[in-house]
Protein backbone atom coordinates (compact mmCIF):
# COMPACT_ATOMS: atom_id res chain seq x y z
CA UNK A 1 0.00 0.00 0.00
CA UNK A 2 1.31 3.17 -0.62
CA UNK A 3 1.18 6.81 1.39
CA UNK A 4 -1.97 8.57 0.92
CA UNK A 5 -2.30 10.64 4.06
CA UNK A 6 -4.58 13.12 4.16
CA UNK A 7 -6.26 15.59 6.90
CA UNK A 8 -9.99 15.11 6.76
CA UNK A 9 -10.96 18.19 4.76
CA UNK A 10 -13.51 19.18 7.96
CA UNK A 11 -10.10 18.07 10.02
CA UNK A 12 -12.41 15.73 11.77
CA UNK A 13 -9.98 13.30 13.97
CA UNK A 14 -9.70 11.47 16.73
CA UNK A 15 -7.06 13.72 17.95
CA UNK A 16 -4.29 13.01 19.66
CA UNK A 17 -2.92 9.12 20.44
CA UNK A 18 -0.41 7.39 21.42
CA UNK A 19 1.64 3.88 20.21
CA UNK A 20 1.14 1.40 23.36
CA UNK A 21 3.50 -2.13 23.46
CA UNK A 22 2.45 -5.46 24.55
CA UNK A 23 5.09 -7.97 25.15
CA UNK A 24 4.24 -11.58 25.57
CA UNK A 25 5.34 -15.20 24.38
CA UNK A 26 8.20 -14.60 27.00
CA UNK A 27 11.07 -17.70 27.27
CA UNK A 28 10.32 -20.51 27.98
CA UNK A 29 6.88 -19.83 26.50
CA UNK A 30 7.91 -18.57 23.17
CA UNK A 31 5.26 -18.48 19.83
CA UNK A 32 5.64 -21.74 17.95
CA UNK A 33 4.90 -20.26 14.26
CA UNK A 34 3.66 -21.99 11.47
CA UNK A 35 7.21 -23.35 10.35
CA UNK A 36 7.36 -24.74 13.56
CA UNK A 37 9.85 -22.43 15.00
CA UNK A 38 9.76 -20.74 18.16
CA UNK A 39 9.62 -16.84 18.35
CA UNK A 40 9.89 -15.04 21.87
CA UNK A 41 9.74 -12.45 23.86
CA UNK A 42 7.58 -10.98 20.83
CA UNK A 43 6.11 -7.23 20.95
CA UNK A 44 3.41 -5.63 19.13
CA UNK A 45 3.20 -2.32 18.58
CA UNK A 46 -0.52 -1.04 18.80
CA UNK A 47 -2.91 1.71 19.23
CA UNK A 48 -6.52 2.21 20.22
CA UNK A 49 -9.52 4.74 19.48
CA UNK A 50 -12.72 5.42 20.73
CA UNK A 51 -14.04 4.23 24.08
CA UNK A 52 -14.47 0.24 24.31
CA UNK A 53 -18.06 -0.14 25.67
CA UNK A 54 -19.07 -1.69 29.48
CA UNK A 55 -19.35 -5.06 27.91
CA UNK A 56 -16.34 -4.70 25.33
CA UNK A 57 -18.81 -5.44 22.50
CA UNK A 58 -17.77 -2.25 20.22
CA UNK A 59 -14.06 -3.54 19.10
CA UNK A 60 -13.41 -3.11 15.66
CA UNK A 61 -9.79 -4.64 14.73
CA UNK A 62 -8.14 -2.62 12.02
CA UNK A 63 -5.65 -4.78 9.88
CA UNK A 64 -2.91 -3.16 8.42
CA UNK A 65 -0.97 -4.00 4.60
CA UNK A 66 2.33 -4.51 3.49
CA UNK A 67 3.86 -1.14 5.13
CA UNK A 68 1.28 0.27 7.13
CA UNK A 69 1.80 0.45 11.04
CA UNK A 70 -0.40 0.75 14.07
CA UNK A 71 -1.11 4.50 13.18
CA UNK A 72 -4.57 4.38 12.20
CA UNK A 73 -5.91 7.45 12.60
CA UNK A 74 -4.89 10.62 14.42
CA UNK A 75 -1.99 12.49 15.39
CA UNK A 76 0.84 11.95 17.88
CA UNK A 77 0.85 15.94 18.89
CA UNK A 78 -0.83 18.61 18.37
CA UNK A 79 1.83 19.74 15.63
CA UNK A 80 2.01 16.81 13.85
CA UNK A 81 1.23 16.88 10.44
CA UNK A 82 0.57 13.66 9.23
CA UNK A 83 -2.13 11.53 10.55
CA UNK A 84 -2.34 8.23 11.04
CA UNK A 85 -2.57 6.19 7.48
CA UNK A 86 -6.41 5.26 7.53
CA UNK A 87 -7.46 8.77 8.99
CA UNK A 88 -10.42 8.99 6.31
CA UNK A 89 -12.08 6.09 7.20
CA UNK A 90 -11.34 6.34 11.03
CA UNK A 91 -12.79 8.83 13.61
CA UNK A 92 -15.61 10.71 14.86
CA UNK A 93 -18.47 10.34 12.32
CA UNK A 94 -16.56 9.09 9.36
CA UNK A 95 -16.89 4.68 8.18
CA UNK A 96 -15.51 3.31 11.24
CA UNK A 97 -16.89 5.72 13.68
CA UNK A 98 -14.94 6.34 16.73
CA UNK A 99 -17.38 7.67 18.88
CA UNK A 100 -19.26 4.47 18.29
CA UNK A 101 -16.60 1.47 18.02
CA UNK A 102 -13.89 0.98 19.95
CA UNK A 103 -10.81 0.69 16.84
CA UNK A 104 -7.51 -1.41 17.59
CA UNK A 105 -4.85 -1.36 15.27
CA UNK A 106 -1.65 -3.49 16.00
CA UNK A 107 1.39 -3.59 13.40
CA UNK A 108 2.08 -6.71 12.46
CA UNK A 109 4.75 -9.33 13.45
CA UNK A 110 7.69 -8.85 11.62
CA UNK A 111 7.30 -5.20 10.49
CA UNK A 112 9.87 -2.81 11.35
CA UNK A 113 7.03 -0.32 12.87
CA UNK A 114 7.62 -1.36 16.39
CA UNK A 115 6.65 -4.69 16.72
CA UNK A 116 9.39 -7.69 16.81
CA UNK A 117 10.93 -8.51 13.19
CA UNK A 118 13.98 -8.73 11.36
CA UNK A 119 15.35 -5.49 12.61
CA UNK A 120 14.48 -6.36 16.44
CA UNK A 121 17.41 -7.10 19.06
CA UNK A 122 17.39 -10.92 19.15
CA UNK A 123 17.93 -11.78 22.62
CA UNK A 124 20.00 -14.48 22.17
CA UNK A 125 22.75 -12.92 20.73
CA UNK A 126 22.11 -9.37 21.79
CA UNK A 127 22.28 -8.42 17.85
CA UNK A 128 19.25 -7.58 14.94
CA UNK A 129 17.77 -10.89 14.24
CA UNK A 130 18.55 -10.33 10.39
CA UNK A 131 17.83 -13.28 8.34
CA UNK A 132 17.80 -15.69 11.82
CA UNK A 133 14.38 -14.50 12.21
CA UNK A 134 12.13 -16.93 11.51
CA UNK A 135 10.04 -16.86 8.31
CA UNK A 136 6.64 -15.86 9.20
CA UNK A 137 3.22 -16.46 8.08
CA UNK A 138 -0.40 -14.35 7.73
CA UNK A 139 -1.72 -17.37 10.05
CA UNK A 140 1.43 -16.13 12.45
CA UNK A 141 0.60 -12.64 12.56
CA UNK A 142 -3.16 -13.12 13.38
CA UNK A 143 -2.33 -15.41 16.08
CA UNK A 144 0.06 -12.84 17.96
CA UNK A 145 -2.81 -10.05 17.09
CA UNK A 146 -5.27 -12.63 19.28
CA UNK A 147 -2.91 -12.61 22.18
CA UNK A 148 -3.68 -8.58 22.62
CA UNK A 149 -7.08 -9.21 21.81
CA UNK A 150 -7.29 -11.65 25.11
CA UNK A 151 -4.50 -9.23 26.58
CA UNK A 152 -7.59 -6.63 26.10
CA UNK A 153 -10.26 -8.78 27.43
CA UNK A 154 -11.96 -8.76 24.35
CA UNK A 155 -14.08 -12.23 23.87
CA UNK A 156 -15.59 -11.26 20.28
CA UNK A 157 -14.49 -8.51 17.93
CA UNK A 158 -17.62 -6.58 16.50
CA UNK A 159 -15.43 -6.33 12.88
CA UNK A 160 -12.19 -7.38 11.90
CA UNK A 161 -11.06 -5.29 8.97
CA UNK A 162 -8.47 -4.39 6.28
CA UNK A 163 -7.01 -4.68 2.63
CA UNK A 164 -4.88 -5.89 0.90
CA UNK A 165 -2.61 -7.77 3.01
CA UNK A 166 -4.88 -6.79 6.08
CA UNK A 167 -7.47 -8.22 4.04
CA UNK A 168 -5.75 -11.89 4.40
CA UNK A 169 -5.51 -11.27 8.02
CA UNK A 170 -9.45 -10.73 7.97
CA UNK A 171 -9.72 -14.17 6.08
CA UNK A 172 -7.14 -15.61 8.79
CA UNK A 173 -9.29 -14.53 11.59
CA UNK A 174 -12.52 -15.45 10.60
CA UNK A 175 -11.24 -19.37 10.33
CA UNK A 176 -8.52 -19.48 12.83
CA UNK A 177 -10.85 -17.89 15.55
CA UNK A 178 -14.56 -18.09 14.48
CA UNK A 179 -15.94 -17.72 17.69
CA UNK A 180 -14.20 -14.80 17.92
CA UNK A 181 -15.44 -12.46 14.99
CA UNK A 182 -18.77 -10.81 14.98
CA UNK A 183 -18.35 -9.84 11.39
CA UNK A 184 -15.66 -9.43 9.11
CA UNK A 185 -14.74 -7.13 5.96
CA UNK A 186 -11.68 -7.89 3.31
CA UNK A 187 -11.26 -5.37 0.92
CA UNK A 188 -8.80 -5.36 -2.24
CA UNK A 189 -7.50 -8.86 -1.12
CA UNK A 190 -7.37 -12.44 -2.43
CA UNK A 191 -7.53 -15.97 -0.33
CA UNK A 192 -4.22 -16.46 -1.78
CA UNK A 193 -1.90 -14.81 -4.43
CA UNK A 194 -1.86 -15.27 -8.47
CA UNK A 195 1.18 -16.00 -10.37
CA UNK A 196 1.51 -12.72 -11.04
CA UNK A 197 1.26 -11.26 -7.55
CA UNK A 198 4.05 -13.62 -6.92
CA UNK A 199 6.07 -12.50 -9.36
CA UNK A 200 6.23 -9.10 -8.60
CA UNK A 201 7.09 -9.69 -5.23
CA UNK A 202 9.72 -11.72 -6.27
CA UNK A 203 11.45 -9.09 -8.68
CA UNK A 204 11.03 -6.69 -5.60
CA UNK A 205 12.70 -9.07 -3.33
CA UNK A 206 15.40 -10.18 -5.72
CA UNK A 207 16.07 -6.05 -5.96
CA UNK A 208 16.50 -6.27 -2.48
CA UNK A 209 19.38 -8.66 -2.20
CA UNK A 210 20.55 -7.95 -5.48
CA UNK A 211 22.32 -4.76 -3.30
CA UNK A 212 25.69 -5.45 -2.18
CA UNK A 213 24.85 -3.51 0.91
CA UNK A 214 21.49 -6.31 1.90
CA UNK A 215 24.89 -8.56 3.04
CA UNK A 216 22.54 -11.22 3.43
CA UNK A 217 20.14 -9.55 5.60
CA UNK A 218 23.42 -8.34 7.77
CA UNK A 219 23.24 -4.83 7.49
CA UNK A 220 22.00 -3.31 11.21
CA UNK A 221 25.69 -1.79 12.26
CA UNK A 222 26.10 -0.51 8.03
CA UNK A 223 24.50 1.10 5.27
CA UNK A 224 21.33 -0.24 4.50
CA UNK A 225 20.24 -1.41 1.56
CA UNK A 226 18.35 1.40 0.18
CA UNK A 227 19.08 1.43 -3.42
CA UNK A 228 17.61 -2.20 -3.36
CA UNK A 229 14.65 -1.43 -1.43
CA UNK A 230 14.05 1.68 -2.76
CA UNK A 231 13.78 -0.36 -6.03
CA UNK A 232 11.43 -2.84 -4.51
CA UNK A 233 9.51 -0.09 -3.24
CA UNK A 234 8.93 1.90 -6.81
CA UNK A 235 8.12 -2.10 -8.24
CA UNK A 236 5.07 -2.65 -5.83
CA UNK A 237 4.06 1.14 -6.37
CA UNK A 238 3.20 -0.10 -10.46
CA UNK A 239 0.68 -2.67 -8.64
CA UNK A 240 -1.25 -0.03 -6.77
CA UNK A 241 -1.69 2.26 -9.40
CA UNK A 242 -3.73 1.13 -12.26
CA UNK A 243 -3.38 1.22 -16.50
CA UNK A 244 -5.95 4.64 -16.26
CA UNK A 245 -4.78 6.22 -12.73
CA UNK A 246 -0.98 6.65 -14.40
CA UNK A 247 -2.38 7.95 -17.34
CA UNK A 248 -4.45 10.64 -15.57
CA UNK A 249 -1.81 11.16 -12.69
CA UNK A 250 1.49 11.50 -15.14
CA UNK A 251 0.45 10.47 -18.75
CA UNK A 252 3.62 10.94 -20.84
CA UNK A 253 4.15 14.54 -19.37
CA UNK A 254 7.86 15.75 -18.37
CA UNK A 255 9.09 16.60 -14.89
CA UNK A 256 10.51 20.30 -14.91
CA UNK A 257 11.57 20.55 -18.76
CA UNK A 258 10.13 20.63 -22.01
CA UNK A 259 12.28 18.41 -23.91
CA UNK A 260 13.97 15.24 -23.17
CA UNK A 261 17.37 15.18 -21.22
CA UNK A 262 19.29 12.42 -23.81
CA UNK A 263 20.86 11.18 -20.76
CA UNK A 264 19.19 8.52 -18.11
CA UNK A 265 17.98 11.44 -15.85
CA UNK A 266 14.09 11.52 -14.81
CA UNK A 267 12.71 12.93 -17.79
CA UNK A 268 8.73 11.63 -17.08
CA UNK A 269 6.56 12.55 -14.31
CA UNK A 270 6.25 9.04 -13.52
CA UNK A 271 9.70 8.30 -13.27
CA UNK A 272 10.26 11.08 -10.68
CA UNK A 273 7.46 10.31 -8.85
CA UNK A 274 8.62 5.99 -8.35
CA UNK A 275 11.77 7.24 -7.21
CA UNK A 276 10.62 9.79 -5.21
CA UNK A 277 8.12 7.37 -3.03
CA UNK A 278 11.81 4.94 -3.46
CA UNK A 279 13.15 7.44 -1.72
CA UNK A 280 10.97 7.85 1.01
CA UNK A 281 10.34 4.47 1.81
CA UNK A 282 14.06 3.96 2.31
CA UNK A 283 13.53 6.51 5.29
CA UNK A 284 11.22 4.87 7.32
CA UNK A 285 10.81 1.06 6.17
CA UNK A 286 13.21 -1.88 6.94
CA UNK A 287 14.21 -4.13 3.71
CA UNK A 288 14.46 -7.16 5.65
CA UNK A 289 11.06 -6.77 6.75
CA UNK A 290 9.63 -6.01 2.81
CA UNK A 291 11.22 -9.56 2.18
CA UNK A 292 9.36 -11.18 5.22
CA UNK A 293 5.88 -9.61 4.96
CA UNK A 294 5.96 -10.05 1.28
CA UNK A 295 7.05 -13.56 1.57
CA UNK A 296 4.10 -14.30 4.24
CA UNK A 297 1.77 -12.88 1.40
CA UNK A 298 2.87 -15.20 -0.89
CA UNK A 299 2.44 -18.36 1.31
CA UNK A 300 -0.61 -17.26 2.20
CA UNK A 301 -3.43 -19.57 0.63
CA UNK A 302 -6.52 -19.92 2.85
CA UNK A 303 -8.08 -22.72 1.21
CA UNK A 304 -4.45 -24.75 1.26
CA UNK A 305 -3.67 -24.18 5.18
CA UNK A 306 -7.61 -24.38 6.47
CA UNK A 307 -9.80 -26.45 3.96
CA UNK A 308 -7.40 -29.06 2.30
CA UNK A 309 -7.11 -27.09 -0.93
CA UNK A 310 -10.73 -26.08 -0.69
CA UNK A 311 -11.89 -22.27 -0.20
CA UNK A 312 -14.96 -23.64 0.47
CA UNK A 313 -14.03 -25.99 3.22
CA UNK A 314 -11.57 -23.41 4.78
CA UNK A 315 -14.66 -20.69 4.96
CA UNK A 316 -17.13 -23.08 6.38
CA UNK A 317 -15.60 -22.85 9.51
CA UNK A 318 -16.22 -19.00 9.67
CA UNK A 319 -19.24 -17.88 11.56
CA UNK A 320 -18.81 -14.25 10.42
CA UNK A 321 -20.98 -12.08 8.61
CA UNK A 322 -19.44 -10.35 5.48
CA UNK A 323 -19.13 -7.23 3.23
CA UNK A 324 -16.41 -8.08 0.64
CA UNK A 325 -15.12 -5.22 -1.47
CA UNK A 326 -13.44 -4.93 -4.77
CA UNK A 327 -12.31 -2.53 -7.14
CA UNK A 328 -12.94 -2.09 -10.77
CA UNK A 329 -9.03 -0.69 -11.47
CA UNK A 330 -7.08 -3.54 -9.06
CA UNK A 331 -4.84 -5.37 -10.92
CA UNK A 332 -3.14 -6.82 -8.29
CA UNK A 333 -6.01 -8.13 -6.99
CA UNK A 334 -9.03 -8.40 -9.54
CA UNK A 335 -12.43 -8.21 -8.79
CA UNK A 336 -12.71 -11.78 -9.75
CA UNK A 337 -10.58 -12.94 -6.68
CA UNK A 338 -12.96 -11.30 -4.39
CA UNK A 339 -15.92 -12.98 -5.94
CA UNK A 340 -14.31 -16.56 -4.92
CA UNK A 341 -14.54 -15.48 -1.46
CA UNK A 342 -18.13 -14.04 -1.98
CA UNK A 343 -18.42 -17.60 -4.38
CA UNK A 344 -16.67 -19.64 -1.08
CA UNK A 345 -19.10 -17.68 1.19
CA UNK A 346 -22.31 -18.62 -0.80
CA UNK A 347 -21.76 -21.76 -1.04
CA UNK A 348 -21.94 -21.94 3.20
CA UNK A 349 -25.06 -20.08 3.33
CA UNK A 350 -22.81 -17.40 5.34
CA UNK A 351 -24.48 -13.99 4.75
CA UNK A 352 -22.42 -11.73 2.78
CA UNK A 353 -22.50 -8.39 0.81
CA UNK A 354 -20.43 -7.44 -2.07
CA UNK A 355 -19.85 -4.50 -4.19
CA UNK A 356 -17.47 -3.93 -6.43
CA UNK A 357 -16.36 -0.03 -6.32
CA UNK A 358 -15.71 1.99 -9.70
CA UNK A 359 -12.90 3.12 -8.93
CA UNK A 360 -9.61 4.53 -10.83
CA UNK A 361 -7.23 4.43 -8.86
CA UNK A 362 -6.17 0.65 -8.85
CA UNK A 363 -5.16 -1.58 -6.04
CA UNK A 364 -4.73 1.15 -3.44
CA UNK A 365 -8.13 2.85 -4.11
CA UNK A 366 -9.52 1.63 -0.39
CA UNK A 367 -7.10 4.17 0.81
CA UNK A 368 -8.13 6.85 -0.84
CA UNK A 369 -10.49 9.54 0.74
CA UNK A 370 -14.09 9.22 -0.85
CA UNK A 371 -17.77 9.00 -0.45
CA UNK A 372 -18.83 5.09 -1.08
CA UNK A 373 -16.13 3.07 0.94
CA UNK A 374 -17.31 5.01 4.23
CA UNK A 375 -20.69 4.65 3.64
CA UNK A 376 -20.88 1.20 3.46
CA UNK A 377 -18.46 -0.01 5.99
CA UNK A 378 -20.82 2.32 8.39
CA UNK A 379 -23.61 1.17 7.04
CA UNK A 380 -22.07 -2.54 7.63
CA UNK A 381 -21.11 -1.75 10.77
CA UNK A 382 -24.22 -0.35 12.00
CA UNK A 383 -26.75 -3.45 11.64
CA UNK A 384 -23.89 -5.58 12.59
CA UNK A 385 -23.90 -3.96 15.95
CA UNK A 386 -27.76 -3.12 16.10
CA UNK A 387 -27.75 -6.89 15.70
CA UNK A 388 -25.56 -7.56 18.31
CA UNK A 389 -27.71 -5.50 20.95
CA UNK A 390 -31.19 -6.97 21.82
CA UNK B 1 -41.64 1.50 10.07
CA UNK B 2 -45.47 2.53 9.51
CA UNK B 3 -44.35 5.48 6.54
CA UNK B 4 -42.15 3.27 4.93
CA UNK B 5 -44.39 0.56 5.16
CA UNK B 6 -47.20 2.96 3.55
CA UNK B 7 -44.56 3.84 0.82
CA UNK B 8 -44.08 0.66 -0.70
CA UNK B 9 -45.33 -0.58 -4.10
CA UNK B 10 -48.48 -2.66 -4.41
CA UNK B 11 -47.34 -5.51 -6.27
CA UNK B 12 -44.30 -5.53 -3.48
CA UNK B 13 -47.26 -5.84 -0.90
CA UNK B 14 -48.98 -8.56 -2.65
CA UNK B 15 -45.96 -9.90 -2.74
CA UNK B 16 -44.83 -9.27 1.26
CA UNK B 17 -48.27 -10.55 2.29
CA UNK B 18 -47.48 -14.13 0.73
CA UNK B 19 -44.59 -14.36 2.93
CA UNK B 20 -44.35 -16.28 6.15
CA UNK B 21 -42.87 -14.41 8.87
CA UNK B 22 -39.48 -15.32 9.96
CA UNK B 23 -38.89 -16.81 6.62
CA UNK B 24 -35.58 -17.00 4.75
CA UNK B 25 -35.48 -14.92 1.61
CA UNK B 26 -33.35 -14.34 -1.26
CA UNK B 27 -34.70 -11.29 -3.99
CA UNK B 28 -32.91 -11.51 -7.09
CA UNK B 29 -33.01 -8.07 -8.90
CA UNK B 30 -33.46 -6.38 -5.74
CA UNK B 31 -33.04 -2.47 -6.68
CA UNK B 32 -32.31 -0.50 -3.75
CA UNK B 33 -33.77 -3.13 -1.01
CA UNK B 34 -37.24 -2.13 -0.75
CA UNK B 35 -39.07 -5.11 -0.71
CA UNK B 36 -36.14 -6.52 1.40
CA UNK B 37 -35.94 -3.50 3.94
CA UNK B 38 -40.31 -3.91 4.32
CA UNK B 39 -39.96 -7.63 5.15
CA UNK B 40 -37.16 -7.77 7.78
CA UNK B 41 -38.63 -4.79 9.25
CA UNK B 42 -42.58 -6.44 9.26
CA UNK B 43 -41.96 -10.13 8.69
CA UNK B 44 -38.67 -10.69 10.92
CA UNK B 45 -36.97 -12.58 7.18
CA UNK B 46 -33.77 -13.58 7.29
CA UNK B 47 -33.27 -11.34 3.81
CA UNK B 48 -30.68 -11.15 1.31
CA UNK B 49 -30.52 -9.60 -2.69
CA UNK B 50 -28.52 -9.62 -5.03
CA UNK B 51 -28.62 -6.79 -7.79
CA UNK B 52 -26.07 -5.93 -11.00
CA UNK B 53 -26.17 -2.10 -10.62
CA UNK B 54 -23.21 -0.50 -8.27
CA UNK B 55 -25.48 2.29 -7.10
CA UNK B 56 -28.18 0.59 -5.96
CA UNK B 57 -26.60 -2.60 -4.45
CA UNK B 58 -24.19 0.27 -2.33
CA UNK B 59 -27.34 1.81 -1.35
CA UNK B 60 -28.87 -1.35 0.24
CA UNK B 61 -25.44 -2.08 1.76
CA UNK B 62 -25.80 1.28 3.29
CA UNK B 63 -29.44 0.77 4.48
CA UNK B 64 -27.94 -2.34 6.52
CA UNK B 65 -28.88 -5.02 3.95
CA UNK B 66 -27.45 -8.07 3.01
CA UNK B 67 -26.68 -8.30 -0.93
CA UNK B 68 -24.44 -9.06 -3.13
CA UNK B 69 -23.54 -7.31 -6.76
CA UNK B 70 -23.50 -9.56 -9.41
CA UNK B 71 -25.71 -10.96 -13.00
CA UNK B 72 -28.68 -12.89 -11.45
CA UNK B 73 -28.44 -15.54 -13.52
CA UNK B 74 -25.11 -16.64 -12.67
CA UNK B 75 -25.02 -15.59 -8.95
CA UNK B 76 -28.24 -17.57 -8.69
CA UNK B 77 -25.86 -21.04 -9.04
CA UNK B 78 -23.43 -20.44 -5.99
CA UNK B 79 -26.30 -21.39 -2.82
CA UNK B 80 -26.81 -24.64 -1.10
CA UNK B 81 -29.96 -26.38 -2.27
CA UNK B 82 -33.19 -25.36 -0.23
CA UNK B 83 -31.26 -22.24 1.13
CA UNK B 84 -34.10 -20.16 1.39
CA UNK B 85 -37.85 -20.46 1.85
CA UNK B 86 -38.74 -17.84 -1.19
CA UNK B 87 -37.04 -16.96 -4.02
CA UNK B 88 -38.44 -13.50 -5.31
CA UNK B 89 -38.15 -12.65 -8.65
CA UNK B 90 -39.90 -9.44 -9.20
CA UNK B 91 -40.34 -7.20 -12.27
CA UNK B 92 -37.29 -8.95 -13.94
CA UNK B 93 -38.30 -12.13 -15.60
CA UNK B 94 -38.86 -10.24 -19.19
CA UNK B 95 -35.27 -8.90 -18.91
CA UNK B 96 -33.92 -12.65 -18.47
CA UNK B 97 -32.04 -14.28 -21.34
CA UNK B 98 -32.24 -18.05 -20.08
CA UNK B 99 -35.80 -17.86 -17.96
CA UNK B 100 -35.96 -21.72 -17.98
CA UNK B 101 -32.85 -22.02 -16.11
CA UNK B 102 -33.31 -18.97 -13.72
CA UNK B 103 -36.50 -20.41 -12.71
CA UNK B 104 -35.20 -24.05 -12.12
CA UNK B 105 -32.50 -22.80 -10.29
CA UNK B 106 -34.69 -20.54 -8.01
CA UNK B 107 -36.65 -23.63 -6.81
CA UNK B 108 -33.34 -25.58 -6.62
CA UNK B 109 -32.06 -22.72 -3.86
CA UNK B 110 -35.63 -22.32 -2.42
CA UNK B 111 -38.37 -23.93 -1.99
CA UNK B 112 -40.66 -21.87 -3.22
CA UNK B 113 -40.52 -19.41 -6.03
CA UNK B 114 -42.19 -16.24 -6.31
CA UNK B 115 -42.52 -14.58 -10.18
CA UNK B 116 -43.75 -11.34 -11.42
CA UNK B 117 -43.84 -9.38 -14.27
CA UNK B 118 -45.94 -6.88 -16.75
CA UNK B 119 -49.20 -8.48 -18.12
CA UNK B 120 -47.95 -7.89 -22.00
CA UNK B 121 -51.68 -9.45 -23.27
CA UNK B 122 -53.47 -6.14 -21.13
CA UNK B 123 -56.10 -4.99 -23.63
CA UNK B 124 -54.48 -1.64 -23.69
CA UNK B 125 -51.87 -3.45 -24.88
CA UNK B 126 -53.64 -5.44 -27.66
CA UNK B 127 -56.02 -2.36 -28.89
CA UNK B 128 -52.81 -0.37 -29.19
CA UNK B 129 -50.79 -2.70 -31.31
CA UNK B 130 -54.39 -3.14 -33.50
CA UNK B 131 -54.85 -0.11 -33.92
CA UNK B 132 -51.66 1.96 -34.44
CA UNK B 133 -49.66 -1.37 -35.60
CA UNK B 134 -46.62 -0.20 -33.51
CA UNK B 135 -44.71 -1.99 -30.99
CA UNK B 136 -46.98 -1.10 -27.82
CA UNK B 137 -45.62 1.23 -25.04
CA UNK B 138 -47.65 1.38 -21.57
CA UNK B 139 -47.16 2.86 -18.42
CA UNK B 140 -46.40 -1.28 -17.51
CA UNK B 141 -43.50 -1.58 -20.58
CA UNK B 142 -42.97 2.31 -21.09
CA UNK B 143 -39.80 1.66 -23.43
CA UNK B 144 -39.07 1.72 -27.31
CA UNK B 145 -37.90 -1.26 -29.12
CA UNK B 146 -35.11 0.07 -29.36
CA UNK B 147 -33.98 1.20 -25.78
CA UNK B 148 -35.80 -1.54 -23.93
CA UNK B 149 -34.50 -3.65 -21.55
CA UNK B 150 -37.16 -6.00 -21.86
CA UNK B 151 -36.17 -8.76 -24.15
CA UNK B 152 -39.25 -10.58 -24.12
CA UNK B 153 -43.06 -10.22 -23.50
CA UNK B 154 -45.15 -12.55 -21.67
CA UNK B 155 -48.83 -12.88 -20.66
CA UNK B 156 -50.53 -14.53 -17.27
CA UNK B 157 -51.73 -17.07 -19.86
CA UNK B 158 -48.33 -17.67 -21.19
CA UNK B 159 -46.87 -18.13 -18.08
CA UNK B 160 -49.33 -20.56 -16.71
CA UNK B 161 -49.04 -22.64 -19.49
CA UNK B 162 -44.81 -22.42 -19.12
CA UNK B 163 -45.07 -23.77 -15.53
CA UNK B 164 -47.50 -26.11 -16.56
CA UNK B 165 -44.41 -27.43 -19.23
CA UNK B 166 -41.73 -26.86 -16.92
CA UNK B 167 -43.58 -29.59 -14.91
CA UNK B 168 -44.01 -27.25 -12.03
CA UNK B 169 -46.47 -26.01 -10.16
CA UNK B 170 -48.03 -22.57 -9.71
CA UNK B 171 -49.18 -22.72 -5.68
CA UNK B 172 -51.11 -19.28 -5.85
CA UNK B 173 -51.02 -16.36 -8.13
CA UNK B 174 -52.51 -12.66 -7.97
CA UNK B 175 -53.49 -10.72 -11.31
CA UNK B 176 -52.92 -7.27 -10.42
CA UNK B 177 -53.93 -3.63 -11.73
CA UNK B 178 -51.60 -1.21 -10.72
CA UNK B 179 -48.99 1.34 -11.91
CA UNK B 180 -45.50 1.31 -11.79
CA UNK B 181 -44.19 2.71 -8.96
CA UNK B 182 -47.66 2.85 -7.30
CA UNK B 183 -48.93 2.16 -4.27
CA UNK B 184 -52.32 1.27 -4.90
CA UNK B 185 -53.78 -1.26 -6.75
CA UNK B 186 -56.48 -3.74 -7.36
CA UNK B 187 -57.24 -7.92 -7.70
CA UNK B 188 -58.20 -8.81 -10.96
CA UNK B 189 -60.73 -11.36 -10.51
CA UNK B 190 -62.72 -11.15 -13.91
CA UNK B 191 -61.18 -12.02 -17.25
CA UNK B 192 -57.07 -11.31 -15.68
CA UNK B 193 -55.14 -11.73 -19.00
CA UNK B 194 -57.09 -8.94 -20.27
CA UNK B 195 -58.01 -6.88 -17.64
CA UNK B 196 -54.79 -7.35 -15.50
CA UNK B 197 -51.05 -5.27 -15.57
CA UNK B 198 -48.74 -7.29 -13.52
CA UNK B 199 -49.07 -11.36 -12.77
CA UNK B 200 -47.46 -12.72 -9.45
CA UNK B 201 -47.12 -16.05 -9.02
CA UNK B 202 -46.23 -18.26 -6.45
CA UNK B 203 -44.36 -21.59 -7.76
CA UNK B 204 -42.91 -24.78 -6.23
CA UNK B 205 -41.48 -28.02 -7.71
CA UNK B 206 -43.24 -30.85 -9.26
CA UNK B 207 -46.17 -32.47 -6.51
CA UNK B 208 -46.12 -29.13 -4.69
CA UNK B 209 -43.85 -27.60 -2.01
Amino acid sequence: MSEYIHHDKERISVGLVSKKYFTFAEPPDEMVLESGSRLGPVVLAYETCGTLAPDRGNAVLVLHALSGDSHVAGCYSADDEKPGWWDCMVGPGKGIDTDKYFVICANVVGSCMGSTGPSSVNPATGRAYGLDFPVVTIGDMVAAQKALIDHLEIERLLCVVGGSIGGMQVLEWCVRYPEQVASAIPLATTMRHSALAIAFNEVARQSIMADPNWNNGDYYEGPKPALGLAVARMIGHITYLSDESMRLKFGRRLQDKSDFSFNFDADFQVESYLRYQGRKFVERFDANSFLYITKAADYFDLGKQHGQGSAVNALSKARARFLVISFTSDWLYPTYQAREIVKALKKNGRDVSFCEIEAEWGHDAFLIPGERLPMLIHGFLERVAHDRSP
Amino acid sequence: MTGHHSQMRYDLEIIASWIEPGSRVVDLGCGEGDLLQHLIARKGVQGTGIELNEEKVARCIEKGLSVLQGDISAEVHDYPDKRFDYVILSQTLQQVYQPDALIRAMLRIGHKGIVSFPNFSHWQIRLQLLLSGRAPVSRQLPYQWFDTPNIRVISLKDFRKFVQDAGLTILREAAINTHTEDRYGSIVAWFPNLRATYGIFMIGAEGGP
